[in-house]
């Protein structure tokens, strides 16, 4: 069959269609891949790919970003476009309640040489829009075969696969953009019937969150009301749970170790600690197994769970493309348009996606504007959930001061690189997906995979950072720095020398970083200096790794230089303005 | 009457006419469904030249106040008031 086929010979099968079509449901009904799966265009920015079975035949299924048209108008949708050439098989995703709009990407796929089967998706959504498309006589005008399915649910996903053997190429003359529109006219007026309906309640509360100032109302409640619940969910499971697992539990067996190890020593140290005043404090005594497991599981793990539950409900309700459209003005003074507030509130979960999720923007100016926004201006929950439990106990004021920083350097670096940076950003074009109520297993299922990727990919990192630190101190590799670095730390930021192993640290992981302040004794000025600073100076090295991909090695250096020189001014600045 | 999407009131209706923007700005706005000929009601624009929001069809689309500018209707307007 087709030319491109693996090492194992496996066929590739692409899904592909526009964004927020379900693609990713039903890839992840097609092969029972756990994968992302939200409420607005441009979730799928990577490809990704599993395994699906035809009989006795083990295929590779690709889900595709979303892409208009096969005339890449973004990154994403060039991947789009790419990944098309390597393909034996294109499952075209279609949305029923979409499609007129959707049948110029059919189209086009059905003029390359490739065999496609259209999958008629959110099928259950078109009759209560009133919508009826007669598939059998859109069938045999496409000449390929057309199946309803609904990713959500699973329906029709099983004639989906049966029919996969009929897919076929009718390799159709390529049309001019309004010869091809023309075609789909007629197309539509010939399977499509329209019945009127009276608007519903979701359809009601849609309106009303895109004018103008009930979309400010209603964006400052739910801002407020997620914040709220991030919090209440996030001090309730260190209260109800942690806390009490932690200190009733572990603490007991780590004092039998301590006392097993003779209380001081090398090993001791790497697992133990120090003992503050002949006891273990999990927060500063920084062994492997105290510190190392406090600090993740005990006072990150219940924020990310959290912070991720609330986020889940936002994309999945279609709520993120409006807040998006909202910020639209405020972020168009920035370089940006509204929806790169989508990487930055993905960037408050974890850096690496937001980073990631830079790809939804156009250019290359937007990219860079939005990336170092995000890397300078943006902690990512791990590190707000450290700098909540450090600086909370000394008051509330004091994380106002912190997070009021961050933002006003976000919106005045933005402001800045605007006016600095030569171009123009595009404007806003986007679609506005309806309102969906979100389903409870699978936001709780989108929850389980972010919960297990934390636990997969940070909790190593915590641990080597702990183990990387016990190194250095052992090695007095730290001294050494802390005299180097003296001159910025003490007179600029007005931070003990020994701060530097914290900065040094944040390179690997910032919420560790953050963690280090805390043996330092440090004042209560001097903690809002160090959590401001150590946001700001620098990515922590996953998201590195993830930027520098992205933006390439010039653009990432002129990134980082803009970083070290923010951290350096702005901590500056605060250590003259504090007066506490 | 002949405007463009900018001078539209929220709640009006009317007919696009024609795309005054370059090649890759008319191809993304009849990728998403704004082509002459088709019907298009204004929902809302905000503030201070900030996006404004249509429905063609299917669901809503968010426009930047310039690429608003680009979009000539023929729109309906009742004969009083």
């Amino acid at each position: 069959m087709g030319k491109n086929k693996d090492r194992r010979g496996a066929r590739k099968i692409l899904l592909m269609g526009n964004p927020n079509v379900g693609k990713s449901a039903v890839f992840s009904r097609l092969t029972g891949a756990r994968v992302i799966i939200s409420n607005y265009p441009g979730t799928t920015v990577e490809f990704m790919q599993g395994y699906m079975k035809i009989g006795t035949e083990r295929p590779i299924v690709i889900d595709v970003p979303g892409s208009y048209s096969l005339h890449p108008t973004s990154r994403a949708e060039e991947v789009a476009v790419k990944m098309l050439e390597q393909g034996d098989l294109v499952i075209n995703i279609v949305d029923a309640t979409n499609l007129e709009r959707n049948l110029y990407l059919t189209l086009e796929l059905l003029q390359r040489h490739i065999p496609v089967i259209v999958a008629l998706n959110m099928w259950d959504d078109t009759a209560h829009r009133g919508i009826n498309i007669d598939v059998q006589r859109l069938e045999e005008i496409l000449s390929v075969p057309v199946v309803p399915t609904c990713g959500l649910t699973g329906e029709g996903i099983r004639q989906l696969i049966e029919r996969i053997p009929e897919a076929r190429a009718p390799k159709k003359p390529p049309c001019s953009a309004e010869k091809c529109w023309d075609e789909i006219g007629l197309i539509i007026s010939e399977v499509q019937k329209l019945t009127h309906r009276h608007h519903t309640f979701l359809e009601r509360l849609e309106d009303l969150s895109i004018k103008p100032f009930w979309s400010l109302l209603v964006g400052a409640l739910v801002v407020f009301f997620s914040f709220w619940l991030i919090r209440f969910f996030g001090e309730g499971l260190i209260n109800g749970v942690f806390e009490p697992l932690f200190r009733g539990a572990w603490l007991p067996l780590m004092y039998k170790l301590s006392a097993f190890l003779g209380g001081a020593g090398l090993m001791h140290h790497i697992l133990v600690g120090e003992l503050i005043n002949g006891e273990i404090d999990f927060g500063i005594s920084f062994g492997l197994l105290t510190t190392g497991l406090y600090v993740p599981l005990g006072m990150i793990l219940p924020y990310i769970f959290s912070f991720y539950l609330i986020l889940g409900l936002w994309e999945d309700s279609g709520y993120l493309p409006r807040f998006a459209v909202m910020t639209d003005n405020l972020m168009h003074h920035m370089g940006l348009h509204g929806f790169a507030i989508i990487p930055i509130i993905l960037g408050l979960g974890c850096n690496v996606p937001g980073a990631l999720a830079t790809r939804i923007l156009e250019g290359r100016r937007e990219k860079f504007i939005a990336a170092t926004l995000m890397a300078i201006a943006v902690p990512c929950m791990a590190q707000i959930a450290m700098i909540v439990g450090l600086v909370g106990e000394r008051g509330g004021q004091f994380l106002g001061i912190i997070f009021a920083t961050l933002f006003l350097v976000f919106v005045v670096k933005g402001l800045l690189l605007n006016k600095i940076l030569k171009g123009k950003s595009p404007e806003i074009l986007v679609e506005i997906p309806p309102y969906r109520l979100p389903q409870l297993l699978a936001v709780l299922k989108k929850l389980s995979m972010r919960l297990s990727s934390f636990l997969k990919e940070a909790l190593p990192y915590v641990l080597i950072g702990i183990l990387f630190v016990n190194i250095l101190h052992a090695l007095n590799v730290i001294d050494f720095l802390a005299r180097l670095f003296s001159p910025v730390l003490q007179n600029i930021w007005g931070l003990p020398k020994e701060a530097i192993s914290a900065l040094l640290v944040g390179f690997l992981r910032k919420d560790v970083a953050i963690g280090m302040l805390g043996p330092l004794n440090l004042t209560t000025k001097q903690l809002v200096i160090g959590c401001t600073v150590l946001a700001i100076y620098f990515p922590c090295v996953a998201t590195f790794m993830v930027l520098l991909r992205e933006l390439g090695a010039k653009d990432m250096f002129k990134s980082a230089a803009l970083m070290v020189v923010t951290a350096v001014v702005v901590g500056g600045l605060l250590n003259l303005i504090l007066q506490f | 009457m002949l405007v463009d999407l900018t001078e539209m009131k929220a709640g009006e209706s009317g007919t696009v006419v024609s795309l005054e923007g370059g090649r890759g700005l008319v191809l993304r706005l009849q990728n998403l469904g704004i082509r002459p000929g088709k019907r298009i009601t204004k929902v809302s624009a905000h503030f201070w030249r900030g996006p404004i929001t249509v429905r063609v069809g299917g669901p809503n689309l968010a426009l930047g106040f310039g690429v608003a500018s680009k979009v000539m209707v023929e729109v309906d307007r009742k004969r009083h008031g």
